[in-house]
């Protein structure tokens, strides 16, 4: 039956066809290494949270578990021991001395004791944290919620993000783990500034003496070793400009997937 | 014997032959745009997704991961000799799975140890951040294609005229499966349309476990538990959820497998035109030369 085609012709349609097998294969592991591929897959991260904005209301919260569902062994990841003198100073007090400064656009910066944030109303949850790499551990968490103590401060209308800068540096010492997150997140019910896990004080491998805390997003939002929080109306001045430090090295800033 | 007579003769029965074959419409052209949309696609969401696999190359049940019992785990193992092999293991069970799952070449020719090898992942080396950028952009891509191909399967009548198991598929399912590991094929009338086993695998691939990737995928969203708690109750937990999208996964692989035989198998050239231009030839007993408009 093939045979009322001509054969050159078969061969060019089969040929283009492999061809565009192959150059599909081989040329996507160039492609991936354009900024401009890069830019445009990456785009679909802003499609992404317009709709999960839009299909989940700003108050759902992440489901609950028992006490039984606690992880015997919860993962620690990323940074387990800050080489930052300053900080091991710090830990070796108990962070009797450590800070936390809450300011940028605010109307009355302030700086937050340990002790300050563990007289504030608490709130514990047993929530599931999930990494980027595919694992979750479920784990009991308690602190104040980040909006009760950005009410302290009472931010200004033009703060759009909450920066996180934390003591435990990356890459050979020259850059900080940082993070941000918009204001809808910041204000979520389930947002907290951790300074337990488990009913025990937070473990410096989970971040000590105060990590953040998501219900909704992927644990490399959760900056930990916390040491300043700075609201500001773009993310852009900080770091390489994406938002935090996996941001910048190519994760996307919405992590809500 | 004259060697014109016998050119003449053998000129006779291709001509013959020729008449025997009838053309037909096989695939609209709407179908065919969203198949090779969907075949790069795929492709991009299996490479991309088994990079992103790799980044923790073991799967769990349940809510959270139980790292001392995995479901499936590919990971490098060193003997007491110094020698390393990659190992897969599934439930309790371990194999030797070196050069291929948990101990494979890197970009510089090394082993090293990695879950999926470097020619099944895309990108190639062990990057994360790119592998999820890739998986979630085409994401949008499938599921645009996916809700296209139904809207139209729907509108069109493609779903209920083409891919519909009438009552004589579901009898003669028993016998066609025969005929298909016989490899015998459907010919002449019987070729026109699709046989009930062919049927059968399309719809459970497009109303089984294509919604079935689609909704795991999304289980393992955090922000989409929030939104939807149904989801964790339907897939049993999040790390079930990731279980059951690379089953899902492997399910459409081991689809893609099977089509790529029966293509081959049951005429490479006029099932590979039949999806680019439409044409589908088919041998019929008596002999005619119209071109069908068969639709």
């Amino acid at each position: 039956m093939s045979d009322l085609i001509s054969p050159r012709r078969r061969r060019l349609i089969l040929g283009l066809g492999a061809g565009a097998g192959s150059l599909l294969l081989g040329g996507c592991d160039r492609l991936s290494n354009l900024p401009q591929t890069q830019g445009v897959l990456s785009s679909a991260q802003w499609w992404t949270r317009a709709v999960q904005d839009a299909l989940v209301s700003r108050d759902a919260v992440a489901p609950e578990f028992s006490r039984a569902d606690i992880a015997p062994v919860f993962r620690a990841n990323g940074t387990t021991h800050p080489d930052n003198p300053g900080y091991q100073a710090l830990a070796r007090d108990g962070f009797r001395d450590w800070r936390l400064r809450v300011d940028g656009l605010v109307e009355s910066p302030q700086s937050f004791s340990l002790d300050a944030l563990r007289a504030m109303p608490a709130q514990t949850q047993i929530t599931r944290h999930d990494c980027v790499e595919g694992w979750s551990c479920i784990g009991q968490w308690t602190g104040p919620l980040l909006r009760d103590v950005l009410a302290r401060v009472v931010p200004k209308p033009s703060a759009r993000y909450v920066m996180f800068f934390c003591a435990d540096p990356m890459d050979e010492g020259s850059d900080y783990y940082y993070e941000s997150i918009d204001m809808r997140t910041a204000v979520h019910p389930q947002t907290l500034l951790a300074y337990a896990l488990n009913g025990e004080t937070l473990p410096m491998a989970y971040g000590a003496p105060l990590r953040l805390r998501l219900g909704l997003q992927l644990g490399y939002k959760m900056a930990k070793y916390l040491m300043h929080v700075q609201l500001v109306s773009s993310y852009r001045p900080f770091g390489h400009g994406n938002g935090g430090y996996w941001e910048d090295q190519g994760y996307t800033w919405y992590a809500g997937i | 014997m004259d060697p014109m007579r016998s050119f003449s003769e053998a000129l006779a029965r291709l001509k013959a032959r020729r008449s025997h074959l009838v053309f037909t419409r096989r695939h609209s052209l709407v179908v065919r745009i969203l198949h090779w949309v969907n075949f790069i696609t795929l492709t991009v969401m299996l490479m991309s997704g088994l990079q992103i696999f790799n980044a923790h190359p073991a799967l769990y049940w349940g809510a959270s991961s139980n790292f001392s019992r995995p479901v499936l785990s590919m990971y490098a193992m060193q003997d007491n000799r110094g020698h390393v092999e990659g190992v897969t293991s599934v439930g309790t069970h371990a194999f030797d799975t070196s050069g291929l799952f948990g101990w494979s070449k890197g970009g510089g020719g090394q082993f090293t140890e990695r879950g999926f090898p470097r020619w099944a992942t895309l990108p190639g080396d062990q990057w994360l951040a790119m592998g999820r950028l890739w998986h979630l952009f085409f994401a949008w891509i499938l599921v645009a294609n996916g809700v296209a191909y139904v809207i139209f399967g729907f509108l069109s009548g493609h779903l209920r005229r083409d891919l519909w198991m009438t009552r004589t598929d579901w009898r003669r399912l028993g016998h066609t499966f025969l005929e298909h590991v016989k490899l015998r094929f459907p010919k002449g009338e019987e070729a026109r349309r699709y046989n009930g086993l062919q049927k059968l695998a399309y719809l459970l691939i497009i109303f089984g476990v294509a919604p079935v990737i689609v909704l795991t995928g999304l289980t393992m969203s955090p922000t989409m538990d929030a939104g939807f708690p149904w989801l964790l109750w339907v897939f049993h937990g999040r790390q079930s959820a990731r279980t059951i999208h690379f089953i899902c996964a492997m399910t459409l692989l081991a689809f893609f497998l099977v089509h790529i035989a029966m293509v081959v198998l049951s005429g490479l050239w006029n099932n590979v035109r039949s999806m680019i231009t439409g044409r589908y030839a088919i041998e019929v007993t008596s002999p005619t030369t119209m071109e069908s408009q068969h639709e």
